[in-house]
């Protein structure tokens, strides 16, 4: 391509054809092509950021205008971030006025087998649906496209009603990266239904007293 | 018995098909290329399993630093002749009764990373070419709290302007969630509920027999 075909003639009477063309030195022309495929290469954001997306119910501006809406207790799954990235839960409902005789709150953490365990163990049903149902479309047994894929498992979602409602709160010295793991978490196990509420203060309560009674557990898990 | 010629000079490497291959990957670079932008505040994203790309256009972007400083960014919309941008500091001008001229306006439709400027300082920092100036606008962020809430008006603007723009936050791992629960809070005040949390891809599957367990 960039070579040059040159005969060269000899200065004096005696012709001698060189062997070798003589070859334009590229070695600069690679170094600063190295350059600059480094420096793109350091530039270029190739892989799109990704979000997840979000919805919070909407603010109640008049409380005495609205009712809270009616929640089974039995299927309640609370689940509270704590400080130094732990994690609380407790089942059912706590009610404001048991506030002297508050449940102790259970102990678990953002690994397989806690906290997914837990999620996957109460939402077994939809857990296995979806993922028998997503199993037949990779292997081609339902010829559904990427889109409506999503559509069907929201509609599945829709339909369960024996699947847990999970009511994330976060402590107030509980981190970001905390909040994004468990919402990640309740799409990992197919939880339908799962809302972010602000933490009450006899939860709050609650969660100091969890951490007062095993301080040492939050030093081991860090 | 044949002659063996020794070479004259030095051999040389043949470089061309190198060149070829550079040109071909530089070229696919160049074309392919987005530039990522600098940003005030490094931040390090959460993993998730989402893998819902980020928008192109309309959305505002509110960032949130590890040490709790808020950062705010919004797009041109999907056609640059829109000019969302200048169009939107000059609702926020109105506000806080500061005029803008045309080169102002310019900067900021140019201005592409996020900005933590306060309004009363919008003026000198578009108007300065030094950068380590422009960082100690930057200090503290957009203002929050509610006795001059700034992000609040910025949100305002911006829906005013394009109705269509979407919020998403992107947060570092490591901020208190206090922080991010008072940007939410601000948010829906301003009736947006729905939000884009701003996440790397990180890749998680449970498998049947978990399940069955």
């Amino acid at each position: 391509m960039a070579e040059i075909i040159v005969e060269e003639k000899g200065g004096g009477g005696k012709k001698k054809a060189k062997k070798h063309p003589p070859h334009i030195d590229m070695t600069p022309m690679v170094d600063l092509m190295c350059l600059l495929i480094v420096f793109f290469m350091l530039t270029t954001a190739f892989s799109k950021a990704k979000i997840m997306e979000i919805i919070l119910p909407e603010k109640v501006k008049d409380p005495t205008q609205q009712e809270a809406p009616k929640i089974v207790a039995s299927r309640t799954l609370n689940i509270l971030l704590g400080p130094d990235d732990r994690l609380f839960w407790y089942p059912g409902a706590v009610k404001e006025e048991d506030f002297n005789n508050l449940p102790p709150l259970m102990e678990t953490d953002f690994s397989a087998d806690g906290i997914r365990k837990l999620l996957l163990d109460r939402n077994r049903t939809l857990a296995r649906t979806i993922t028998e149902f997503r199993d037949e479309v990779i292997a081609g047994r339902i010829n559904i496209s990427q889109d409506s894929l999503q559509n069907s498992i929201s509609q599945l979602k829709k339909d369960d009603d024996t699947g847990p409602i999970v009511l994330i709160k976060a402590y107030k010295e509980s981190n970001y990266g905390n909040f994004v793991d468990i919402l990640d978490e309740m799409n990992i196990c197919g939880i339908a239904r799962y809302t972010f509420m602000k933490i009450a203060w006899y939860e709050e309560k609650m969660v100091e007293t969890a951490i007062a009674a095993t301080p040492a557990l939050a030093s081991s898990t860090n | 018995m044949p002659k063996i010629k020794l070479p004259t000079q030095s051999p040389h490497i043949d470089m061309t098909p190198m060149v070829d291959l550079f040109s071909v990957v530089l070229i696919f670079l160049m074309l392919t290329t987005t530039m990522r932008q600098p940003e005030p505040a490094t931040v390090d994203t959460p993993f998730s399993i989402s893998e819902t790309p980020t928008p192109d256009f309309n959305q505002m972007i509110f960032l949130i630093s590890a040490d709790g400083k808020v950062f705010m960014n919004f797009d041109n919309g999907p056609d640059t002749l829109l000019k969302y941008r200048p169009k939107i500091l000059d609702e926020m001008g109105k506000r806080y009764e500061i005029e803008f001229t045309d080169l102002e306006r310019r900067a900021f439709e140019k201005y592409k990373s996020a900005l933590g400027v306060p309004i009363t300082r919008m003026k000198e920092f578009l108007n300065s070419n030094d950068n380590n100036l422009k960082n100690s606008i930057q200090e503290g962020g957009i203002p929050i709290d509610s006795a001059d809430n700034q992000l609040a008006m910025w949100i305002l603007c911006a829906r005013q302007v394009n109705p269509n723009i979407q919020a998403s936050i992107k947060g570092d791992s490591n901020t208190e969630f206090s922080v991010v629960e008072k940007v939410l809070d601000i948010l829906q005040d301003k009736n947006v509920n729905r939000f884009n949390l701003v996440t790397s891809l990180e890749a998680a599957k449970i498998n049947l027999e978990e399940i069955q367990q």
